[in-house]
């Protein structure tokens, strides 16, 4: 797995990929921190909270090549020919995602230190949505790890990718579009953003941790039966 | 080393391999033969662990492919047909990646630099992989199935797309690799096959069509030695008298050389020495003979024969013998007629041709 992960990691930055991921994740998180500072209101939480929109167009454009990429290249046959379990194959590349996207929101520590300075801003409130936030990733980086997995097309994945983080993240938008109850209610359940606002109000609600990792472990898994059911095709 | 049962692999309705067995023992150097589109990638695929299979039974040193792949996969080394490479990364980098991997335990520099003399490409360690050239890419390929020291090498089509230098110092690495492991080459370029394999495994259509040494298949699959003569004078009353002599079976023109010589060959029934008789026929004559061998099947004419769908051999005079012009042609065909009228010799190959291009 370690061999992976540090492959996929020095990958990001090989390429103009990683750097402009992050160069995307500091300039708007600056942005909405600056836009916060500028109105003298010391709350980590909005910049959080507005960063979803980014991290929609960003996570998919992350996982994008894992597996695809392998395929197109043809190193899969190295990697699935070494003495090396699918499922670490898929961790490897999972976790080597999730640490530029942490790396993303590292921008977040420094504005947190310096709202210490002008507020007494909670650490506990700023760790809860870090928390939150790494959560959520973990939950659309997993399903852009499957999404590439199906096809050879980066650009397909990514494109899938962010179809399909819109419909999570604005579900609750969708939601009230709907009349029939039911419907509504299980489209609400499902929406990324509710859940993650209740981490930046500061409330720690097992539920919606229990939710994101499940999502997270669904889809690792998914992705692992996709590469297993290629080599009985 | 290597235990293969019954192996069969379908793909949809396709049965892509079909009911293989074999047994390679360690030390070996086998090559896979056949024709584009034979098998041969998808049975490397298989024993590698890259794809499954439908039915049957695989085993590396004793360890099933099924039951524990890991353990099978340590033991072997695998390039396939597109060598895998991350044109992203340097060559060291990439050898560093592949020994993490594949979770050696044996020094780390010593044993890269040892593999990157041996396949000498210590020259281009610090060069990334999308900058190499072709050679040096397959050269890069081959570097990465060695690391770990695996004990079977399995190299699909290691030399395709090479220039001749570069084919001549892979071959030669292969038979310097072939000393210490047990290897498994695939090819469609029979010469590369003869050069380094002590044994040949033929495949078609999924099929083992035969397995024995290089030696071997061409001395069963040419039964008696025909001969080739070349012989200045009327080919037509050629013919007719080498046809004449006692122990010939059937005589063949094959059509103009050497301004009026025409070459012809001589199948003799197997049991008789015929040169000797051959020559002093013509003497009498006086038609100069000008040249005499023995026609022994290449591999070429071999791999052309077992694979040919049709069954009929005629593609054996395909490769060896340019085709005549239509007026021999023609009196090639009556002479057939007359000898022995079952089998069309000199055929029009083309249609043929095609559809090997077609299955491929």
């Amino acid at each position: 797995m370690s061999a992976i992960f540090k492959r996929e990691l020095r990958a990001y930055f090989t390429s103009p990929l990683g750097y402009l991921v992050l160069a995307f994740f500091f300039f708007f998180s600056g942005l909405y921190f600056n836009l916060l500072f500028s109105n003298n209101y010391a709350m980590i939480s909005v910049v959080f909270s507005s960063m979803l929109i980014v991290v929609m167009f960003l996570v998919p454009i992350l996982t994008m090549r894992l597996f695809s990429d392998e395929r197109r290249q043809k190193t899969d046959q190295a990697l699935f020919t070494a003495p090396v379990r699918l499922r670490s194959v898929v961790l490897g590349k999972f976790w080597a995602a999730m640490a530029l996207f942490g790396l993303g929101f590292s921008a977040t520590l420094i504005f947190q230190v310096v709202l210490t300075f002008y507020s007494d801003a909670s650490w506990l409130l700023y760790l809860n949505n870090l928390l939150g936030i790494g959560l959520l990733g973990s939950s659309l980086i997993a399903i852009g790890i499957f999404l590439s997995s199906l096809t050879e097309s980066p650009a397909l994945a990514a494109i899938l990718g962010i179809l399909v983080s819109f419909l999570l993240i604005l579900a609750d938008g969708l939601a009230s579009m709907i009349s029939v109850s039911w419907l509504r209610t299980f489209v609400e359940q499902i929406s990324f953003s509710a859940r993650f606002n209740t981490f930046t109000t500061g409330v720690f609600d097992v539920s919606n941790v229990v939710y994101f990792l499940s999502i997270t472990a669904v889809f690792l898994f998914l992705t692992v039966r996709t590469l297993e059911k290629k080599r009985w095709a | 080393m290597i235990e293969v049962s019954h192996l069969s692999k379908r793909y949809g309705t396709h049965l892509a391999v079909d009911d293989v067995s074999f047994s390679i023992e360690k030390g070996e150097v086998v090559g896979f033969l056949g024709p584009n589109g034979a098998g041969k990638s998808t049975i490397m695929n298989i024993l590698t662990g890259y794809l499954s299979f439908t039915t049957g039974s695989v085993q590396i040193d004793g360890f099933d492919v099924i039951e524990s792949p890991e353990q099978a996969k340590r033991r072997i080394g695998y390039l396939p047909e597109l060598p895998p490479l991350y044109p992203d990364m340097t060559v060291k980098e990439y050898l560093s990646f592949v020994y993490d991997l594949k979770k050696v335990r044996l020094p780390r520099k010593p044993h890269l630099e040892e593999i990157c003399r041996l396949v000498k490409i210590d020259d281009v360690a610090g060069r990334l992989i999308k900058n190499l050239s072709k050679g040096y890419r397959q050269r890069v390929g081959i570097a990465q199935t060695l690391i770990g020291n695996p004990d079977v090498l399995i190299l699909d089509e290691p030399t395709v797309g090479l220039d001749p230098k570069q084919i001549i110092e892979i071959r030669s690495l292969i038979s310097r690799l072939g000393k210490n492991h047990t290897v498994i080459l695939s090819s469609h370029i029979l010469s590369e096959v003869q050069a380094v394999c002590e044994r040949v495994i033929v495949i078609n259509r999924g099929v083992i069509v035969a397995d024995d040494t290089p030696d071997n298949l061409s001395k069963n699959l040419s039964g008696d030695h025909s001969l080739v003569a070349r012989i200045a004078g009327p080919a037509r009353e050629i013919t007719r008298l080498l046809a004449s002599i006692r122990g010939v079976s059937r005589v063949t023109c094959l059509g103009k050389k050497e301004g009026e010589s025409n070459d012809f060959l001589i199948e003799p029934d197997g049991q008789t020495d015929v040169r000797r008789a051959v020559f002093e026929r013509l003497s009498d004559r006086n038609w100069p003979l000008l040249m005499l061998q023995t026609n022994e099947l290449s591999l070429e004419q071999i791999f052309l024969r077992l694979t040919d769908d049709t069954g009929d051999g005629a593609a054996l005079f395909r490769k060896s013998q340019p085709a005549p012009d239509e007026s021999v042609r023609a009196q090639a065909a009556a002479v057939v007629t007359e000898t022995r009228g079952d089998e069309p010799i000199l055929p029009d190959d083309a249609p043929d041709a095609e559809q090997k291009e077609r299955d491929a």
